[in-house]
């Protein structure tokens, strides 16, 4: 393949992962390791530098929208970003010692870890729930636009969610992904914040994170410009047109079909770490 | 500005409602500046390059002068195809790295020194990644 070909396959698969990725709400990120790896041949540590760049680009991009509704809540997001940076380098510090295989199978359970998340129901919070005392001394309780009006909720469960978020860092630094699914895990079922304020602010994080590894990676030259191109720009693309038809499409049927392109993707990385090809 | 001051009881929501504004300027320029860069260079390169093979299959990692940022940038005034894609990506990496200096100002501003000491670890994290690993 050559050069023009390339960019121009890489782009368009990357374009297709974006945009559903944003529909979904489930992110471009995962498949992009995949897609690369398993369609294109690409080294997974290359890959895993693309994927990097990507995810910030999509959740800069993501966040400027979010940001300026009020959803997100910026001291939660510094807060927990000392954990998620944190772990973020100590992943791409593990990603140095730690052969391709293995890495992909790595992947693959996550892969299918996130797809299992996706599908899961997701209950409001009670409104009442008493704060801890770390969350009041660390001012992490908030409000956020409803129809009736600024709704106020309480934090709890801060060293649980910090630990995941440590986790969810390290998964970034270690896979070159958003890790999205864990960081809304963290918040929303550890620490209890409504479901808009976690994932709003879950996106506002992904950048810094993925920032803290992409520094390390760049550093190590693990970033290709040949390859990152096209990523970046088919999936930055992609999310941007997914985002506009978001308010629009019905993506129900698309999440599980999504979901499942994800499972499949998963268990062909596990196969493929597994029997060495990877 | 008096029917804001009774509209929010709390002026520090009022900040932070205008801090998440600028932030969101912030990162929308950066990435959409970082974005043309890329496609600058991305030009550039399928001009020059753009018959030859490619092969990411076996990883030899990139070459010095694509490696760190101070080299980065004198490849990119060298006007060096990959190396102005590289700068793009750069400016990319560097996007949530100036939200995040800038959100120590802002803290500084509200006078909430535990959270500009929390940044700042943050921001401490992020330049070392970018400038003390290699």
């Amino acid at each position: 393949m050559n050069v023009f070909e390339f960019s121009g396959l890489v782009g368009l698969g990357s374009f297709l992962a974006g945009f559903l990725g944003a529909l979904t709400g489930l992110g471009g990120g995962v498949v992009v390791v995949p897609m690369l790896t398993l369609l294109f041949h690409v080294d997974i540590r290359y890959a895993i530098g693309a994927s990097l760049v990507s995810v910030i680009a999509t959740s800069s991009g993501a966040a400027a929208a979010y940001v300026r509704e009020g959803y997100s809540n910026i001291r939660i997001g510094m807060f927990l970003e000392t954990a998620t940076t944190i772990g973020a380098i100590v992943g791409a510090a593990i990603a140095l010692h730690v052969p391709g295989n293995a890495i992909a199978i790595i992947f693959g359970l996550v892969l299918l870890y996130s797809a299992y998340l996706s599908s899961r129901h997701r209950p409001e919070h009670d409104a009442h729930l008493q704060a801890s005392k770390l969350a009041n001394k660390l001012k992490l309780n908030g409000s956020y636009p409803t129809h009736a009006g600024l709704r106020t909720y309480n934090v709890t469960g801060v060293p649980a969610g910090y630990s995941l978020m440590f986790s969810a860092g390290v998964l970034s630094g270690l896979l070159g992904i958003g890790s999205g699914a864990v960081k809304v895990l963290a918040m929303d079922q550890a620490m209890k914040i409504p479901f808009k304020v976690s994932t709003t602010t879950s996106n506002f994080m992904i950048g810094v994170t993925a920032a803290a590894s992409a520094g390390l990676y760049l550093n190590r030259g693990y970033i290709g410009p040949g390859l990152a191109m096209p990523v970046m720009l088919g999936v930055g693309a992609g999310a941007m047109v997914g985002a506009k038809l978001l308010v629009k499409a019905k993506v129900q049927a698309l999440r599980y079909l999504f979901a499942a392109v994800i499972v499949v993707l998963g268990i062909e990385m596990i196969f493929n770490g597994v029997t060495g090809r990877l | 500005m008096s029917d804001e001051t009774l509209a929010e009881p709390k002026s520090a929501t009022w900040n932070d409602l205008r801090i998440e504004v600028i932030i969101g300027t912030l990162l929308r320029t950066g990435v959409l500046l970082a974005a043309l860069v890329v496609l600058a260079g991305a030009g550039l390169y399928l001009a020059q390059q753009g018959h030859q093979t490619v092969n990411y299959s076996t990883f030899h990692g990139e070459p010095e002068g694509l490696k760190r940022p101070a080299d980065i940038v004198h490849g990119a005034f060298e006007l060096n195809a990959r190396a102005i894609i590289q700068l793009g990506l750069l400016l990319l990496i560097a996007t949530p790295v100036a939200r995040v200096a800038f959100s120590a100002v802002a803290f500084a501003i509200e006078r909430d020194y535990m959270y500009v000491f929390i940044t700042l670890i943050v921001l401490v994290v992020l330049l070392y990644s970018l400038f003390g690993s290699s």
